[in-house]
């Protein structure tokens, strides 16, 4: 894991403080809060329907044992003994009061954390694959390059105040656990025919009130000249893009309007300017920072562990977790093992302060110290021996954190919707409670295979409806809730964006709405399809007769 | 509105300028006719304009005034960068409208050396705010990463 130098440490100190200052000059009334909201709005700090939230970046999901722990004193001496993970990796805090952030932030900063570009129209906490450093599929280790885009991009005097919040996002694999097609630049780490990696750079996807799947404007970009290159998007972005209306700011727009060509053409021109201007990292700066990431002292051990293989027989529920909720590592005898923040009717993403010092504990004793944050809203241990799951698990268990649900039905994401969000329509949390306990029963979910169910409480699209493979998406009709559901979105490789299936549900109906579906798809599906597999092979028709058919 | 001034590009010392306001003129006044604006010292840039064939325009001011009609529109950060390091125009470039304290560090790297700003006392704490910078831009510093190779070099 990377660990801050002095440089790194005084960063953010100095952030702290100059924080610290901004809320100051706020409570004794030298501020507006209109003053002052651009400012708290460079730091994470939002007001919300209640309260003040705060998120605190975890760049690119990766933290350490002492930081969860950290996290969970804040959920306990500044919230209600709570956080809440989000889908940029990151987490949240609901009920902080303003005057105690600074103390929070300043604790955070201790162990090498912060608010930085949490918010505002900047370049945002930048995201990875969960399972980097110990996937069995990934070409290499993208968090090097994912922390020297966070360096680069923390206070950026040219790109601050953009025309709109602006998400990256690299993958090293095959298989997307990024989103990198729906991000504003995806990066997919990969090997080109002459053995060399570099990225495919892709630009202008994005979800929200337009979604769009990114076009690929470079197929191979050297890897040393990442940032030039970086830097030349977001010039254009910067010069281009368009401010006069909030809905079509974001890079999405641009490419799209000025079409994918012209606007590679544009950041061609603008690299060629700059490729050699001494942005990019000289090899030793790059090495270094690779360093941090080279591989925990993985034990040389057997592929199958005999312990693990006894103990899955005749207990059923821990044969389900590992079928389930573990994935293949690179290293034999290791495996990943994923931590679902979905318990049935529970709250996606939200986790106690007991369940984080257990997590911590967890990560301590059996995963190098490594905790992975998902942009499922779950939580990872990466690195865990295949000897050491069955405790592992009996500790989760025993910490409601045992659900073997990940990528089935009731693994949704949801927005924080209107129980918080000033933005909302209508509320998301309580309708992914509902159909997790409506679809409660684990034999189903698994019969049923993967099946990503996501909600937003607006247009706005925190919750990834239009990656769903079912999307719930909250309107609001003449100050009633309603749910207009869409089909067939992929956040994946396969990227696609969901269709809209006629007209929108009331509350009570939505959770019916989603049982027909899942019905209706095992009776359609052939072996081994999934639900997303089945709705592309028949279309969006049969699933719509199947979901407005009179009762 | 009160004009601040750096002593010098980077990360000089700021102070009240004391000289006689410029004669400005705006970039289309000027391209249109020259001639009518010869004594004019100040060239008015709107942020929407391109700067990418200017540098023939701003060689002969003495001041480059760059807009943000809002403090969160920043245009002008890219225009500063690349009329100081691509154009290589070292004159004065000055930011006028939305112009708060806590941007005009952003400002600074980015070539800016001159502020519309009323509070002295608030620009010069908020320069000094950062010690570091990770990236390089228009000013002189060294991003944090070059200062690190320097270390380990001589370490
Ligand atoms: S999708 Fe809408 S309701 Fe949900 S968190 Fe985002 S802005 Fe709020």
């Amino acid at each position: 894991m990377y660990r801050y130098d002095e440089f790194d440490a005084t960063m953010v100190a100095e952030r702290a403080a100059q924080f610290r200052g901004q809320v100051a000059r706020r409570l004794s009334g030298e501020l507006s809060e209109e003053e002052f909201k651009p400012l708290r709005l460079m730091n994470g700090l939002y007001l919300q329907l209640h309260a003040y939230m705060l998120r605190v970046a975890i760049p690119y999901g990766t933290f350490s044992s002492r930081q969860m722990r950290r996290l969970a004193h804040a959920a306990r001496k500044y919230d209600k003994g709570y956080g809440h993970f989000t889908t940029r990796q990151n987490i949240q805090y609901n009920w902080p009061a303003l005057v105690d952030v600074p103390d929070l932030l300043d604790d955070l900063a201790e162990v090498e954390m912060h608010a930085i570009q949490t918010s505002g129209n900047c370049i945002r906490n930048v995201t990875s694959d969960q399972y980097a450093g110990a996937a069995a599929d990934e070409v290499e280790d993208p968090r090097p390059w994912c922390e020297i885009i966070r360096q680069w991009s923390t206070f950026h005097p040219e790109f601050s105040f953009l025309p709109r919040k602006f998400k990256i996002a690299v993958t090293a694999s095959d298989n997307d656990r990024a989103a990198v097609r729906v991000h504003d630049i995806g990066l997919r780490l990969h090997k080109n025919a002459g053995g060399d990696t570099g990225f495919e750079v892709i630009v202008g996807g994005g979800l929200g009130r337009t979604p769009y799947v990114g076009h690929t404007i470079r197929d191979f970009l050297p890897k040393e000249h990442l940032l030039s290159y970086l830097e030349a998007i977001l010039r254009v972005y910067n010069l281009e893009g368009r401010r006069d209306n909030l809905y079509k700011a974001r890079i999405k727009i641009l490419v799209n309007a000025e079409g994918a060509e012209r606007f590679r053409g544009l950041v061609e021109e603008e690299w060629a300017q700059i490729r050699s201007s001494g942005i990019d990292l000289l090899r030793e700066e790059i090495e270094r920072i690779h360093a941090y990431f080279e591989a925990p002292a993985f034990e040389k051990l057997p592929g199958e562990s005999v312990a693990l293989n006894a103990q899955r027989d005749g207990n059923g529920e821990f044969d389900r977790w590992l079928r389930v909720n573990t994935v293949a590592h690179k290293i034999p005898g290791y495996a990943i093992a994923n931590i679902s923040l979905k318990p049935i009717g529970g709250i996606p993403g939200d986790i106690s302060a007991a369940q984080m010092e257990a997590v911590a504990d967890l990560a301590d004793q059996f995963s190098f110290d490594e905790i992975r944050a998902t942009h499922e809203q779950n939580l990872v241990l990466p690195h865990v021996r295949k000897e050491d799951l069955f405790k592992v698990w009996r500790v989760l268990k025993a910490a409601g954190l045992a659900t073997a649900n990940i990528g089935l039905v009731s693994d949704i994401i949801a927005c924080p919707g209107l129980d918080y969000c000033t933005l909302a329509n209508t509320r998301s949390i309580p309708i992914a409670q509902r159909i997790s306990e409506r679809l409660a029963d684990l034999d189903e979910q698994e019969s049923l295979g993967e099946l990503k169910i996501k909600i937003s409480g607006c247009i706005n699209a925190c919750g990834h409806h239009h990656v769903g493979h079912i999307g719930i998406l909250g309107v609001d009709k003449k100050g009633e809730e309603f749910y207009q559901v869409t089909l067939g979105g992929s956040a994946g490789e396969d990227a696609s964006i969901g269709e809209i299936v006629g007209r929108g549900l009331s509350s009570g109906d939505v959770v019916d709405a989603v049982e027909k579906l899942v019905q209706f798809y095992k009776s359609e599906r052939n072996d081994g399809e999934r639900f997303l597999d089945v709705y592309r092979r028949i279309g969006a028709d049969p699933f719509k007769e199947a979901l407005y058919a009179a009762a | 509105m009160q004009l601040l001034k750096l002593s010098s590009h980077g990360r000089g010392r700021i102070s009240p300028a004391l000289e006689e306001p410029s004669q400005e003129v705006s970039l289309d006044e000027w391209r249109n006719n020259p001639q009518a604006h010869a004594d004019a010292t100040a060239l008015v840039i709107p942020n929407d304009a391109s700067v990418a064939d200017i540098k023939k325009d701003v060689s002969g001011f003495d001041v480059v005034i760059l807009d943000f009609p809002q403090f969160k529109d920043g245009r002008a950060y890219s225009q500063a960068r690349l009329i100081r390091e691509r154009m290589e125009y070292s004159g004065e470039i000055r930011a006028r409208g939305g112009v708060l304290r806590d941007q005009l560090l952003f400002m600074v790297r980015c070539g800016f050396n001159a502020f519309e700003f009323g509070d002295v006392g608030a620009a010069d704490a908020a320069l000094r705010e950062f010690t570091f910078a990770y990236q390089p831009a228009a000013d002189s510093v060294a991003p944090i990463w070059r200062q690190r190779l320097a270390h380990a070099r001589a370490a």
